[in-house]
């Protein structure tokens, strides 16, 4: 009840501070001195909304049911390490812990950025405590972690059993810190707009929180994707869902914008454009956010149904578009004099290439995503769109991507002079194209577009192996993260391909054949654990040769709330994945029972770490560099 | 500064011209991958039968389920009107009777539908909003 009560008064704090360093940063701006007080104040509205958060932390810990949100979302004998990660698996406690975020990052921001124009540092503060307030605002009045209870309840409803899963712990707090790291660049992409500060020395510093909030989304999505695969038990792991959509976007857009500053680095063009995907990036961010909290869109994110916080976001949201558009016609004044010529065979084309690729991508997942919502709101229809219309059209733009890909990075920036020597390039491409070939012949399918679209990924797979060998050494972090890139890419479309399932309708004792295989569903064993019941079902399967393997699939009936989840049974190896599920079908004695073989499932987490690893890699130069 | 104007001028006419393309392209095979949302009463009332994949929404009938090795037949019903699902695949752990769910298939005609999926949902409380609506103030 005493951490309930310090968590709200340090939340009130908190946003006195915010006000505070917001006056304080404006005086200074006039003055053109940074006032010495905003950095300890920032340290302590940093302190404040760590100790609102602890507060809340030990709330649940404690089961402390008089806090209205511990009662919605704990129970008593739920798991301790559930308990701490319930913290955030709710709508009002995952918003402290965005701000929580906000704060930290504009702490690190002030302490990181001693050499940089000080009109610049301090407007970008100012405008990063207007996104800290909006998000203060929205906490206190619209979703309050703190409310009081009374009289208290004796247990609380419990956790959506859904969430109680250490990947799922992990998925919300990673992938705060890379939207968050969004609003962060979207400051001070503004602030550089009106000091005209967006100059190469920029374009190095804002690297650095471009590159950390990257990574990790890359690693959010990744953890939130490996989640779904083996908890929801539909054996994929991308199913072009609306809230998976919405990660996605910041993604894509962050990844043009990590390429389009290269650009601004190295020759100082494209200045508009980078304006532009810094706030596109938060933009979308933030909408993600709307989408997702305001019960739009329906999923295990849409914690409560509350119109009016969907609103609050949608306003604050336009507020900051607005003002940043405002900024952008105001004061973005191209005043490059000197005519850099560009000519086509150069890093920089094809950079801007790439870009175009990704936001014709961006583009597809967008309309995608809204349409949709669109459609319901204006005229009342309720349609929704899946896989066929994603994969139809990034499937075709996919191939030439991945093949300018391979090309692109071996380019020199200004002008290519040396294009005859990269005739080994065209060696590779038809190497590449006969091992697809030799794929097709074996696997007896083929499809013209799959067949091509296995030959770029092979294509860009080979030339960034070979790009490890190459004699410059220093782009160790580029070469890493393309070469994640193309196994990704390889082995999603392999494991498509090459995927096979069965689902059937057992009961215990049954068997079913699947290919070379035999299904044999032996038994059930019944267990009570701390806050479920375990149903655990024993299959036996052996193949042709005689190799035997034994699954336990996993039904949990959880008590508080009441909910039945299925845990798979999942045999790894480097080449497959043999995967298992069972469902219960309510008062019948047949189980549900589906069995997939995914080859190279674990090459796509390994080359999805392989990608954030490159980024981690170049953050690091960049680090040491100064 | 001449070649300057005439390399933006292109520039500029390609983005545009990439930009309408990729729109029409997108719109185009929006309005053929789309899924629509009925109800058993709209399926009822359709003037011919849809052919196109379609989702269905009501409640599961009780005593409606009847299960075999490969399938699963049941009812969904919005207390107006009810039409006959089958359906051969995985099922959700929370697909019982007198609960929501969302069919998605094809119509056979309109009393029958062959489901190719049936909707997950995360939550024993949580009914889709679509569901909710069809069945009105129940």
């Amino acid at each position: 009840m005493l951490a309930n009560h310090i968590g709200h008064y340090s939340l009130v704090i908190g946003l006195l501070t915010s006000i505070l360093i917001f006056l304080l940063s404006l005086k200074s701006y006039k003055s053109q001195i940074i006032d010495k007080r905003i950095f300890s104040i920032s340290f302590l509205q940093l302190f404040f909304v760590l100790i609102s958060f602890l507060s809340l932390v030990i709330c649940f810990v404690i089961s402390d049911f008089s806090n209205e949100t511990v009662f919605n979302n704990s129970h008593t004998n739920k798991p301790i390490f559930y308990k701490i990660s319930g913290t955030w698996g709710n709508h009002e406690g995952s918003l402290l812990l965005w701000l929580l975020v906000l704060t930290l990052f504009l702490f690190l921001f002030l302490i990181n950025s001693k050499n940089e124009l000080k009109r610049y540092r301090i407007l970008t503060v100012v405008f990063q405590q207007v996104i800290i307030i909006g998000f203060f605002l929205f906490v206190l009045i619209t979703s309050n972690p703190f409310n009081y209870l009374f009289p208290i309840p004796m247990e609380g409803l419990g956790l959506n059993p859904i969430l109680q899963d250490p990947a799922l712990a992990i998925h919300p707090p990673i992938l705060y810190v890379g939207y968050v790291g969004s609003s962060l660049i979207f400051s001070a992409t503004l602030a550089a707009v009106i000091e005209n500060y967006i100059s190469k020395n920029w374009a190095k510093n804002i690297k650095i929180w471009i590159l950390i909030s990257w990574i990790f989304l890359t690693i959010g999505i990744m953890v939130g994707s490996i989640w779904a695969y083996y908890e929801l038990g539909w054996g994929g792991f991308w199913f072009w869902d609306p809230v998976e959509n919405v990660s996605l976007m910041p993604w894509i857009c962050l990844t043009a914008l990590l390429h389009c500053i290269l650009v601004l680095e190295k020759r100082e063009l494209l200045k508009s454009w980078t304006i532009i995907l810094s706030i596109a990036t938060f933009t979308l961010s933030m909408c993600g956010t709307f989408l997702v909290r305001s019960g739009i869109l329906n999923s295990v994110h849409t914690f409560a149904n509350d119109p009016s916080r969907g609103i609050f976001i949608l306003c604050f949201l336009f507020f900051l578009i607005i003002i940043a558009l405002i900024i952008f016609f105001i004061f973005n004044k191209d005043k490059q004099k000197d005519y850099k010529k560009i000519y086509f065979f150069s890093k920089e084309v094809s950079i801007l290439v790439n870009n175009w690729f990704l936001m014709y991508f961006l583009s597809v997942v967008l309309i995608g995503t809204l349409y949709p919502i669109f459609l319901e709101v204006l005229i009342d229809h309720k349609i929704s769109v899946g896989p066929p219309f994603y994969n139809k059209l990034i499937v075709p733009f996919l191939i030439f991507f991945l093949i300018f890909m391979s090309l692109g990075p071996n380019l020199k920036w200004i002008k290519e002079t040396n294009i005859k020597n990269k005739f080994q390039l065209f060696i590779f491409f038809f190497i590449s194209l006969i091992i697809s070939f030799i794929i097709y012949k074996k696997i007896g399918k083929t499809n013209l577009i799959n067949t091509v679209l296995i030959a770029a990924s092979f294509y860009l797979f080979i030339v960034t192996i070979k790009d490890f060998f190459s004699k410059e050494l220093y782009n160790i972090s580029k070469k890493l993260s393309h070469f994640g890139f193309s196994m990704l890419i390889l082995s999603i479309l392999l494991n498509g391909i090459l995927s096979t399932e069965a689902i059937i309708n057992l009961k215990v004792g049954e068997k079913f054949t699947f290919k070379n295989e035999q299904i044999f569903f032996k038994s059930l064993e019944n267990n009570q654990k701390e806050n479920y019941q375990s149903v655990v079902g024993y299959f036996k399967v052996e193949d042709d040769k005689k190799n035997i393997s034994l699954f336990k699939p996993e039904l949990r009936i959880y008590d508080q709330p009441v909910v039945i989840t299925s845990e798979a049974d999942i045999k790894t190896t480097f080449f497959r994945d043999r995967f298992l599920v069972m469902n219960t079908i309510k008062g019948n004695e047949y189980f549900n029972v589906r069995y997939q073989v995914k080859p190279f499932m674990i090459w796509i987490w390994i080359s999805t770490l392989l990608l954030a690893i490159g980024g981690f890699l170049s953050l690091y130069n960049r680090l040491y560099e100064k | 500064m001449v070649k300057k104007v005439k390399l933006r001028i292109v520039f500029l006419l390609a983005l545009v011209l990439s930009i309408v393309l990729s729109v029409l392209l997108i719109l185009k095979s929006l309005e053929k991958d789309v899924v629509f949302f009925l109800s058993p009463t709209d399926i009822k009332n359709l003037e011919e039968i849809e052919t196109k994949k379609i989702r269905v929404g009501g409640m599961v009938k009780k005593k409606s389920i009847s299960i075999n090795s490969d399938k699963i037949n049941f009812i969904v019903t919005d207390f107006k009107n009810e039409i006959n699902v089958s359906y051969s695949g995985s099922v959700p752990n929370l697909f019982s009777e007198n609960k929501g769910v969302v069919a998605e298939g094809f119509l056979q005609d309109r009393n029958y539908l062959k489901a190719v999926k049936i909707l997950a949902k995360h939550d024993e409380n949580y009914m889709p909003p679509e569901v909710k609506e069809a069945l009105g103030d129940k």
